[in-house]
Formats: C-alpha cells, structure tokens, sequence
C-alpha cells in the first residue's frame, strides 16, 4: 500500500552495538544538545513589563461608539441582540426628548443596553450585524471580578468617553472593503 | 587548649553555615538551570533575579501544616528526616578546605578534623546516610514510602561497593587514608583525574547513585511513587529531606574535587607568593570553584538525561561497575608494582 505522508519507518529491532551499548557517546550528545539551549533566546515572555503584542482585530471588551458630535450612534434595533449566538446582549429601547438630539444620533436610542461579560463570547457578530457602526470590539480585555454579578456591562462602562481624546479608535477594525462599502451611498447602511 | 577549641567551634560554624547557604542557594541555582535549560528564566521575582527565592521556600516550608499520619510510628517519623540531615552534615567534618591560616604565628588547618583514617570515616557517613531514607520511609506506614525506602537502600548499597572500590586505587596510588594527605600528593597538577580517569567515572557515576540524583532518583521517583520515601512528609520534615540532598550535593562534590580534582590545588598557584592567609583563601575558593563545577554537572546531567528502570540500575551498578571497578584495582596495583 502507498503510504499518505513518506513519514512511516520500518521498525528494526536491531541489537545495539558496543558504542550504544555503553551510552556514553548519546549521553554527551545529549549534555551537548542541553548545554546549547543555555544560551538561546528565552521564548518566555516577561508579562507586567512586557506585553505581547495584539491583533489590531482582537476581539476584546465592547464599545459602543459616538459619532463626531458626540451623539450615541445606537438606535435601539436589536440586531446585534438577535445575531448574538450566545445571548449575551439585552436593551431596553426608548424615545428621544426633544432637548436631547445632542445626545442621541437617531430617534430611538437605547436607554438600557446591557452585556453578559459571562455569556459572551467574543465572536464578532454584533459588531458585524449593527448597521449605525455603533458596537465593535475593543483589543482591551475584560477584567477579573469577585461576582459575577459584576460582569453584567451596562452603558456606563460600554458607552465611549465624550472627551475626544478619550475616544477609541476602531479604524483599524475597518478594513478597506469595508471603508469602500461606507462611502457608498446606495447602500440603506450608510445613509 | 581552649585556643585550639576556640577556633575549631569557628571553623565547623563556619563550614555548617556555609553548607546550608550553599544548599539553600543550590535550589535557586537549580530552578535556574532547569530554567535556561528548558529556555526559560527560572524564578526572577523573588528579589533581583530571584535572589531571595530560597527564602521564601524555607518561610513557606516553616508556615505549612505539619501533618503526620495516624498510623506513623511518631519516633522514627521525627528521627528519618533529622538523621538524614545530621549526616549530610557529617562529612564535611574531614574535608581539606584550604592550606593552613596563619594566625598569630601558628599554622592553624582548614579541616575540622585530621582524621588518619578519612577516606574510611567517609565511607562510613555515607554507608549510614541510607539510614535517614529507610526509617522516614518505613515509618510513614505508606506502601509507596515503603518502596521508595527499599529502592534507595538497595541502590545505595549497590553502589557503594563500586564506590569504595575506584577509591581503593586512590588510596594505593597515595599510601595513605587521610584526606590531608591525599590533598597535598596532587600538587601543582598531579591530579589524580589524570591518573585515574577510569575511577573519576565510576565514582562520579557512583555519587549520583548515593545522592539520589537523576538519572538514578529511583527512591523518589514521582512518576511511580508519588513522592517516594517523602511522601508522607509535609512542611520542614519534608524541607530537611530535600535540603539533604543539596548538602549531600554540595559535600560530594568537594570529596570528588578532593579526592580527584587536586582539592584546592591549581598549577602555579604556590609559586605566585602570596602571604599565607590570602594563599589560603585564594586555595578555598578553587576548591569552591571545583565544588560549583560539580554542583552544575549535578544539574546539567538531571536535565538531560531521563531516569533508569529499576532493574537497568541494578544491572549497571552490579554487572557494569563493579567489575570495571575491579579492574581498575587490578590495572592500578599492577602498574604500581611494576614502578617499583
């Protein structure tokens, strides 16, 4: 039979010789093979003070974005709820007051937009399903609690800072497909 | 009188603390060669590069719950873990550390004790070394302490008869049973290595058997005995077993310098003509030198190589080393009487 992969070897049972018999020659093979690693580069990476370095599209903790004024981009649709497998995101949909249009993109925003850090698991759909380009996905991770409780995300620790130097840059989540497909305004997407 | 007494508490102070330093710092250096061997950095947290590592074992060995089986017989219990270290201890009491200090005028010997018989009261210390292993181990009532107390007795009996014997050539080659003897005969570089190279291997093989050092740390073999003779122990019972095995680490390795390495003999060092103090203390250090050397042979053979099965132990010490041994003696008497 032809073998799959040239990788199979036919097993010999072989006496050994006299200078395998005695070890010697494959023990100081072997000290020479272990005196070798003392010098190699340590693949150890030292984690407080050095930190590997992440994906730009590392799926980490969620954000929900402002536009350039500062408004919340989130209208409250429900599709990242519904394209989410695990079932992780909750929101409670509400009107927009005359008075808030500072505040809020669209009519309709979420007064209640809720995550289950627990439940999630960091696939992506919600950012790909949104169509305000109001959720995506931060390198930034989740952090350890005592309770879990605790890892239910409301919008006061979803929602991006106001300060626009405190903003998170998401461009790179962006690819150029997806830039290209922004600007196109025949898309109920963009408008 | 009470100079003499003075200066011999001194010197065997010295000598134990130096012991216990060395092997506490032995376990660092351990962890750490383990480290660079695997391309890791070993521990590097504890203080700058791990240096106080030692210490927060010794702490945490201090702080931990001293359990003793119910079953246990509460007197060897104690006395396997405080036996093996007592006699880890022991040996060094023979050992030439350097040539004579010079104070106020009198020659006085690095070495606790000019026994004449050294070479006999080593053999003797290590012959009871087992000791500590057999009792913790059959006192613990745990069938896996047991066989480990039975692996180390008979491999440690094995081996000690190649053992004494590649020393046998020393001591017909020297004509003499002291260590300080034996030292001073390998002068400048007449290293009994060079004349012994057959017998440097067979004891060096032989002191790992005794030290319980991989390839041949059968007694406390995790992979079939949990922990082996110590598994029963916990918290610094368990802290002297393990911390014996560096002392024994640290003290044979300064019998194989002293017996074959020239002691703190190096060539050209006695014509440089340094005062005696400081010629001693430069001759201690290429001793410690020789004994750091052997310290790290320990390390780099336990991981590289991995262990024996138990009947492959058996097979090389009794039908491998004891006849070359044996031949050795044969070989070396022969040449000696043709010398003559």
């Amino acid at each position: 039979m032809k073998s799959l992969t040239n990788r199979s070897r036919v097993v010999s049972n072989k006496q050994m010789n006299f200078w395998e018999r005695i070890y010697f020659p494959a023990i100081l093979n072997g000290m020479r093979i272990t005196f070798g690693h003392l010098f190699r580069k340590k693949t150890t990476v030292q984690y407080p003070e050095v930190k590997r370095e992440y994906s730009d599209i590392y799926r980490g903790k969620h954000v929900l974005k402002r536009d350039e004024e500062g408004r919340e981009r989130c209208t409250a649709c429900g599709l990242c709820a519904v394209a989410c497998p695990a079932e992780a995101i909750t929101m409670v949909a509400a009107e927009r007051k005359p008075g808030e249009e500072h505040l809020y993109r669209e009519e309709k925003y979420a007064i209640v937009y809720e995550i289950n850090m627990l439940r999630c698991i960091f696939c992506g759909d919600c950012e790909e399903a949104c169509p305000k380009e109001a959720i995506f996905l931060t390198p930034e991770l989740v952090k350890s609690e005592y309770s879990r409780d605790k890892f239910t995300y409301g919008k006061d620790e979803l929602v991006e800072p106001l300060d626009p130097a405190k903003r998170i840059d998401v461009s790179k989540r962006q690819t150029a497909e997806v830039l290209e497909f922004k600007k196109n305004k025949k898309y109920k997407h963009n408008k | 009188m009470i100079r003499y007494i003075i200066y011999k508490t001194i010197l065997s102070s010295f000598i134990l603390v130096l012991s216990l330093v060395v092997a506490m710092y032995s376990t660092l250096i351990e962890r750490k060669v383990a480290g660079w061997f695997q391309d890791r950095h070993g521990p590097n947290r504890t203080g700058p590069w791990g240096l106080l590592q030692p210490f927060a074992d010794g702490a945490k060995l201090f702080f931990k719950e001293e359990f003793m089986p119910i079953s246990a017989d509460k007197f060897l219990y104690i006395l396997g873990p405080s036996l093996t270290m007592f006699i880890a201890l022991l040996t060094s009491a023979v050992i030439p550390w350097g040539p004579d200090l010079s104070i106020h005028g009198v020659a006085s010997p690095l070495q606790v004790a000019d026994v004449n018989i050294g070479i006999l009261y080593i053999f003797a210390i290590l012959s009871i070394g087992v000791y500590g292993i057999m009792i913790g181990g059959w006192a613990s009532n745990n069938k896996y302490a047991l066989l480990g107390a039975v692996r180390a007795s008979s491999q440690m009996i094995s081996y000690e008869l190649a053992m004494s014997l590649s020393i046998i050539t020393i001591v017909m080659m020297t004509g003499s049973l002291s260590m300080r003897e034996i030292v001073a005969q390998q002068q400048g570089f007449h290293w009994n290595i060079f004349f012994q190279p057959l017998g440097f291997l067979i004891f060096l093989i032989c002191a790992f058997a005794e030290t319980n050092r991989s390839p041949f740390d059968l007694p406390e073999c995790e992979t079939e005995l949990v922990g082996g003779y110590h598994t029963e122990y916990s918290s610094m019972k368990l802290g002297f077993y393990l911390f014996a095995e560096y002392i024994n680490m640290f003290i044979s390795g300064a019998v194989m310098a002293t017996l074959f390495l020239g002691g703190y003999h190096f060539p050209g060092l006695d014509k440089l003509g340094l005062s005696p103090n400081v010629f001693a203390f430069v001759s201690f250090m290429v001793l410690f030198t020789k004994i750091t050397f052997f310290g790290f042979i320990y390390m780099w053979i336990r991981w590289t190589l991995p262990r024996f099965r138990y009947d492959q132990l058996m097979k090389l010490g009794w039908k491998n080393l004891i006849p070359l041994a044996i031949l050795n003696v044969v070989i070396t008497g022969i040449v000696i009487l043709l010398n003559q």
